[in-house]
């Protein structure tokens, strides 16, 4: 009891020196309302540089509800606070941007504090989009403000006290919010540092591959150590990646403008949508995230090349008991994980895949429970999900025998319950929403063995 | 229930009348040898003009109507019953339609170009009326009344007195086995009780209950299974293959290696397939295929050699065009598409080979099997089983030969051959690629004073008749070449089907460039050239509404002299809620096209609402509003199907569909690598319009829609963008590019 | 030897526990309906209902299924006694070659057990997996939208609707 007197009380004294703090620190003015800029006031030039950029921020991924007006906004984004909601982004005068002055565009890319001077949520990446410049934050306020116009007012949060309180906002921006995190670095090459730039900024990866700490906050002294976003695990990029062949640039610059690799397999989950805006994103760009990210990746624990991870999955010495597991996969995953045809269209040979060595099941079961749904009208990967034909006991024998057939990691330990929430939050094969996902931007690919 | 037909000549005749025996023998003769021509006669009368080769009643009344035609889906089944019922007086339910057999039927070479109504249903129509003419002049004869005093009812001729003489006692032996008259006493369109009404089709209750419907569906006594191992890519040699270990493997009978040609056969039906993919991972070939490069398509069709004809020339030097535009569209490689892949049964006793197979041609078939297997004609026989839906030359064809040739090495044991979803994908021959260049003149009055239209295209038929169309025999060791091909003619046409505009325009000129050589293989797919034709045509007179700033349904109206296409355009734009100098609302765009397919066949106009999203460039069609004229309509609902699957393949086409291929192999082999429209796409809405032509010759309707849809949403989408989009596909990658511009 | 519950019925199968379901219900039971399309998963023509789920018989090996409830379009009515979902789609005449739609029925049939009124959305995503080339959409989501209505009004269902569970 005393001891949590003593706890209330500093709680107490924080308080009321934050609120002191806060008159200094919280306040932040309005910016000058205008009136909405005609869409010819912006060099078409501009509108394609940000139409570019915005690509690489994917904004419209949140911005956007599946099946609504783009960047509309009403995205529900699921926090340990609470649920946010992400708002309308098109020049909309009422319930838009569209009284938005650049330069109150440029303090919510930097800041994090909208027009009228409140302090934005960092479900909102300004953390990372802090070090975009000038001169692309103009380049994206042109395309937002051509784009069309739609009136769709901001949804309400659904936050618990004191999350609730846009005031708590400005203590975290104080302990978390950093500017300039992204230097130069005159050591490495031109190309690096652009890649930096995007990375550390605009395409904000870390958002999802960084760990976050207990207040949402990205843990950056073990960035890129993996993350989560949206019931997906988002993998290690670092050292520490799961995957069985290492990541170089050239993998990854065709991974990100392809979405797949042959020795990596398909993006699939929040990754899709990311790789697909990357396709209209110029190649430069992509190459130079992919050297930037290739040198983050560093050099892996063990030499992994392609041919010794494949040799030994297809050696399965001692570790293709002949077991349930291993009859289930021979039945319904070889015809197309072991067929021979490669991808994006022939299954990846396990082996090579990230998901059944990485640290916890939940992608392996997602996939597993899920597929992956066709893209309307578009050259994509389809795979049936097994959602209605196994059993929880099935997909756990069946998720255990790629774990230990496919990798040399120690079994994971009871995942009951990442079976049971994958069956909430995955729907199965194609059955709930209309949305389009995303294809590989590249898909006639030559299909041969 | 529908069971597949497997009816052989000797089940026909047991139980049945003295009628048969004459119907058997005469028609059998007149099968092979072709009856004397009657060019006078109405349509395939002219070459099977014996009445019992159309209508057969029996001594018990059973009515029997054959058909040349083989069902594919379109539900003519349905609209011959009610033609016969309606024309011989008889209940609906009371008939029975047997089709394509070369034993049973009539030879009406191939189910194709719309022409079963026009054809075979004409016949019928024809037939059926001659019959019930003769069956009240043999009652007349008997009761010694005058015919005009008799009247038919319920499969019966009924005198005045109430004397009934039912149709089974009045057929003599030889009543229906004569020569058809060039005139019928046809039924006034008034007085219609079965034609003109939505029939249910006969064959959807066993579709819905899983009653045996379809060739994949046959299961005869010993049936054992074959799969084709493919070569990879066209004209690929095999090097080697373990025959002997697959030989091994649990249920296997056989393997069988002719030259190119290996299959497998076991027992059972995994077994065979877990076999096929032992045999393909174990064999060896070498690729020699060349193929053209994907993305230099209209480039490379230009760069063939080619046969140039002008089809159409009108000039009237007193109309001068002032101001001029020009346009090229192309359009890809598609693919049929059938969901069910393609199937046979052959069962080859005592020297004489008998084929199930849903190809559209059971003689063309026959006599490419029958060359194939060098074996005498007589002594094949292919009988059509319902398959899958397959909008022109499929896998079909091919799976029968390849049965047959399964077949006849392994005597008395009846082989069933189910292709592969990769094996349809990459084998089907495609509809080919085709490009087209538009250019005309608008005069002072924003008229076109002249008009421009050259098509490159290769022959929309490969069908079989000669042996070299069939895969199996292409591939087996005697192997027989692929016939040359030959160019479709006029006025029907093939790559240059719809080319001649239908529109009156004072000078007009319309060159076909014949492409004989076939890097891909090709052959029929639902309207063969009409569907670019009718594309770039219609495409093109929205770009020169435009420029004229005139309304695309007025400027049509304008140029067209036709009254029932004007009715057609009228009736569509009514339904669609058209109106002059309307907007339509943002990121939305209206378009309209028309055309009377192979101008000669059936009207249709449609109307189209898309949605189109800017950012993504994906296009919604929203809603499609269709006016069609296909004469005297038989069955309403029948014909509103057609045309609503018309306008939903289409757009699938229209938005999606294109074959993928490398240096050397076919790369769209599955659903993943040649997408069509899912029902994420699917409008909010199709109406269809009927224009009824009582009394007026049956129009073909099944393919009418397939430009006209296509051109209707180009044409919404170029007034969504603001962008013309004249290469097919217009993929969402393409309109976002042309939105980005 | 395998214990396979169709329809109602157990089947004693002898079949390789890798054989899909498809070839077991087409060649050792002798049913129609579900079909195949492409084996791959891709297009919905073999969807069956197992334990009150849509399931794509041909990626479903046999060792899967065992002692679960196999429902395939024969077990839900026949001509005589149609199934709503039948009657539906024979009143809607919701189809051209008809080679897509027992399966498309089975997976609406899934749908409609677990939830009796749909949204014509919810048709649409659910049917996602079907393909269809004949283009009878149209006419398929009305007869799902009929189906439903059938059943919400049928006082009493025929009896071999049981199976469907």
């Amino acid at each position: 009891m005393a001891r949590s007197g003593i706890i209330g009380g500093v709680v107490a004294a924080l308080v009321i020196a934050g609120a002191v703090l806060g008159v200094v620190l919280v306040w932040r003015p309005a910016i000058a309302a205008i009136d909405p800029p005609s869409p010819q006031s912006f060099a078409p030039e501009l509108v394609k540089r940000g139409r570019e950029l915005a690509a690489l921020g994917n904004c419209n991924d949140c911005h956007t509800v599946r099946g609504g007006k783009n960047f509309a906004g009403g995205l529900p984004v699921p926090t340990p606070f609470g649920t946010i909601f992400s708002t309308n982004i098109t020049p909309d005068a009422e319930t838009g941007i569209g009284r938005w002055s650049e330069g109150a565009f440029r303090r919510a890319m930097r800041l994090g504090v909208d027009r009228q001077g409140r302090h934005l949520y960092p479900t909102f990446p300004y953390d990372h989009f802090t070090n975009v410049t000038d001169e692309d934050d103009r380049a994206l306020y042109a395309y937002l403000m051509t784009r069309e116009p739609v009136v769709a007012a901001a949804r309400p949060n659904q936050l618990r006290f004191p999350f609730n309180q846009r005031v708590v906002i400005a203590g975290w921006k104080l302990l978390f919010l950093h500017r300039e995190t992204y230097h130069p670095d005159a050591t490495k090459s031109a190309e690096w540092n652009r890649g930096a730039y995007l990375v550390e900024g605009l395409a904000h990866c870390g958002a999802c591959h960084t760990p976050r700490n207990a207040l949402g906050a990205e843990r950056t002294k073990v960035a890129f150590s993996g993350g989560e976003a949206d019931d997906w695990s988002a993998y290690a990029i670092n050292t520490k990646s799961p995957a069985p062949v290492a990541w170089d640039a050239d993998a990854l610059d065709f991974y990100l403008r392809n979405g797949w690799h042959p020795d990596h397999g398909t993006a699939r989950g929040p990754m899709a949508q990311v790789v697909k805006n990357l396709a209209a994103v110029p190649a430069s760009d992509v190459h130079a995230i992919a050297v930037y990210m290739a040198d983050v990746f560093g050099v892996p624990h063990a030499a992994r090349d392609r041919a010794a991870v494949v040799a030994e999955a297809r050696s399965g010495v001692g570790r293709a008991p002949d077991s349930e597991g291993a009859a289930i996969f021979a039945a319904a995953c070889a015809s197309c994980h072991d067929s021979g045809r490669p991808p994006p269209y022939g299954g990846i040979n396990l082996a090579l895949s990230s998901a059944p060595s990485a640290p916890d099941p939940r992608n392996l079961v997602n996939i597993v429970l899920a597929g992956v749904r066709p893209v309307e009208g578009e050259r994509s990967p389809i795979m049936p999900g097994f959602a209605g034909t196994m059993n929880d006991q099935q997909i756990a024998v069946l998720v255990n025998y790629l774990r230990s057939r496919f990798t040399s990691q120690p079994p994971w330990g009871g995942f009951e319950k990442t079976i049971e929430e994958a069956r909430r939050t995955q729907t199965a094969y194609l059955t709930t929403s209309a949305a389009p996902t995303s294809a590989p931007a590249s898909a006639t690919q030559r299909d041969k063995p | 229930m529908n069971a597949p037909v497997i009816l052989d000549r000797r089940s026909v005749l047991a139980g049945s009348g003295a009628l048969i025996v004459s119907f058997s023998l005469g028609r059998a003769l007149a099968q092979e040898k072709a009856a004397t021509p009657a060019p006078s006669l109405p349509a395939s009368l002219k070459t099977s003009p014996y009445l019992d080769s159309w209508i057969r009643i029996d001594a018990n009344g059973a009515i029997t109507v054959f058909t040349g035609k083989a069902e594919l889906g379109q539900g003519f089944k349905t609209a011959f019953q009610q033609i016969a019922a309606e024309q011989l007086d008889v209940p609906f339910a009371s008939l029975k339609v047997i089709t394509a057999d070369t034993g049973l039927t009539a030879n009406e070479g191939y189910t194709s170009g719309s022409h079963s109504m026009q054809d075979s249903g004409t016949a019928i129509l024809h037939a059926a009326a001659q019959a019930r003419a003769l069956l009240l002049a043999e009652a007349a004869k008997r009761l010694d009344l005058p015919a005009e005093t008799l009247r038919t009812d319920n499969g019966a001729v009924v005198a005045a007195d109430g004397r009934r003489l039912g149709y089974g006692e009045l057929v003599a032996s030889d009543l229906l086995h004569t020569q058809a008259q060039p005139e019928s006493p046809l039924k006034d369109p008034a007085t219609f009780k079965v034609m003109g009404q939505s029939v249910p089709r006969v064959d959807i209750p066993a579709k819905v209950t899983g009653g045996a419907a379809y060739i994949q569906d046959m299961r005869l006594p010993g049936m054992v299974h074959a799969r084709i191992v493919r070569p990879p890519s066209y004209g690929a040699q095999l090097v080697e293959c373990d025959a002997a270990a697959v030989e091994k493997m649990p249920g296997v009978l056989k393997v069988i290696r002719d030259g190119n040609f290996l299959a497998v056969l076991a027992t059972r039906e995994f077994q065979a397939i877990k076999a096929m993919r032992a045999l393909a991972g174990g064999s060896k070939w070498q690729e020699n295929a060349k193929l053209p490069k994907q993305d230099e398509l209209p480039t490379m069709l230009m760069a063939l050699p080619s046969h140039d004809s002008t089809i159409f020339q009108r000039s009237d030097p007193s109309a001068t065009g002032l101001r001029t535009i020009e346009a090229s569209y192309t359009r890809p490689y598609q693919s049929h598409g059938s969901i069910g892949p393609s199937c046979a049964v052959a069962h080859f006793v005592d020297g004489k080979m008998t084929v199930w197979s849903h190809t559209q041609g059971v003689y063309p078939d026959r006599q490419a099997i029958a060359e194939m297997l060098r074996m005498p004609l007589g002594d094949v026989r292919v009988i059509h089983v319902e398959g899958s839906g397959c909008y022109g030359h499929n896998g079909a064809d091919d799976a029968a030969g390849d049965a047959a040739l399964i077949a006849r090495g392994m005597p008395d044991t009846p082989v069933r051959v189910q292709w592969m979803r990769e094996e349809e994908h990459a084998w089907e021959p495609f509809g080919p690629a085709m490009m087209t260049k538009l250019k005309a003149s608008l005069d002072g009055n924003g008229k076109i004073a002249d008009w421009h239209f050259e098509v490159w295209s290769n022959t929309h038929s490969m069908r079989p008749g000669g042996a070299g169309c069939l895969l199996a025999a292409q591939h087996m060791a005697q192997a027989i070449p692929v016939p040359p091909a030959k160019p479709l003619p006029l006025p029907e046409g093939g790559g240059d089907r719809n080319a001649i505009p239908i529109y009156t325009f004072p000078n007009a000129h319309v060159v076909h460039h014949f492409l004989p050589d076939m890097p891909v293989r090709i052959s029929a797919m639902r309207a063969l050239g009409a569907y670019h034709n009718v594309f770039s045509i219609e495409s093109f007179m929205d770009e020169l509404s435009t420029l004229a700033g005139a309304d695309p349904v007025e400027f049509r109206l304008k140029h067209l002299d036709d009254p029932r296409g004007r009715d057609v355009i009228a009736k569509a734009a009514e339904g669609f809620g058209w109106l002059k100098g309307q907007t339509a609302p943002r990121d939305r765009g209206f378009g309209f096209a028309f055309a009377r397919y192979k101008n000669l066949a059936a009207y249709c106009a449609i109307a189209t609402e898309v949605e189109v999203n800017r950012e993504t460039g994906r296009v919604r069609l929203v809603r499609a509003v269709a006016a069609v004229d296909s004469g005297q309509v038989v069955n309403p609902d029948g014909l509103v199907n057609q045309i609503e699957g018309s306008i939903v393949q289409s757009t699938s086409w229209t938005l999606y569909e294109s074959v993928s291929f490398d240096d050397t192999r076919i790369t769209s082999i599955d659903w993943q690598t040649y997408p069509i429209l899912r029902f994420d796409a699917v409008p909010d809405s199709i109406d269809v319009h009927i224009i009824n032509r009582p009394g007026l010759p049956f129009l073909g309707s099944g393919e009418t829609g397939q430009g006209p849809a296509a051109a209707s949403i180009a044409n919404a989408i170029a007034n969504a963008t603001g962008k013309r989009l004249r290469d097919l596909p217009l993929s969402r990658k393409r309109i976002k590019d042309a939105i980005d511009a | 030897m395998t214990t396979l519950k169709v329809n109602g019925q157990e089947h004693q199968i002898e079949a390789d526990a890798d054989t899909p379901l498809l070839y077991v219900l087409r060649d050792e039971l002798k049913l129609n309906a579900a079909k195949f399309g492409c084996g791959l998963g891709q297009c919905g023509s073999c969807t069956v209902i197992v334990d009150g789920k849509a399931v794509l018989s041909c990626v479903t090996p046999l060792l899967l299924v065992e002692g679960k409830q196999i429902t395939t379009l024969e077990g839900l009515g026949t001509d005589e006694a149609p199934a709503p979902i039948q009657r539906a789609f024979m009143e809607e005449q919701a189809a051209q070659c008809g080679y897509c739609i027992a399966g498309m029925m089975m997976r609406a049939q899934a749908l409609l057990q677990r939830n009796s009124k749909p949204t014509d959305a919810e048709i649409r995503a659910e049917l996602a997996p079907h393909l269809c080339r004949c283009g009878t959409h149209m006419r398929i989501l009305r007869a799902v939208k009929r189906a439903a209505h059938l059943m919400d009004t049928a006082e009493l269902l025929p009896a071999n609707q049981g199976s469907a569970r």
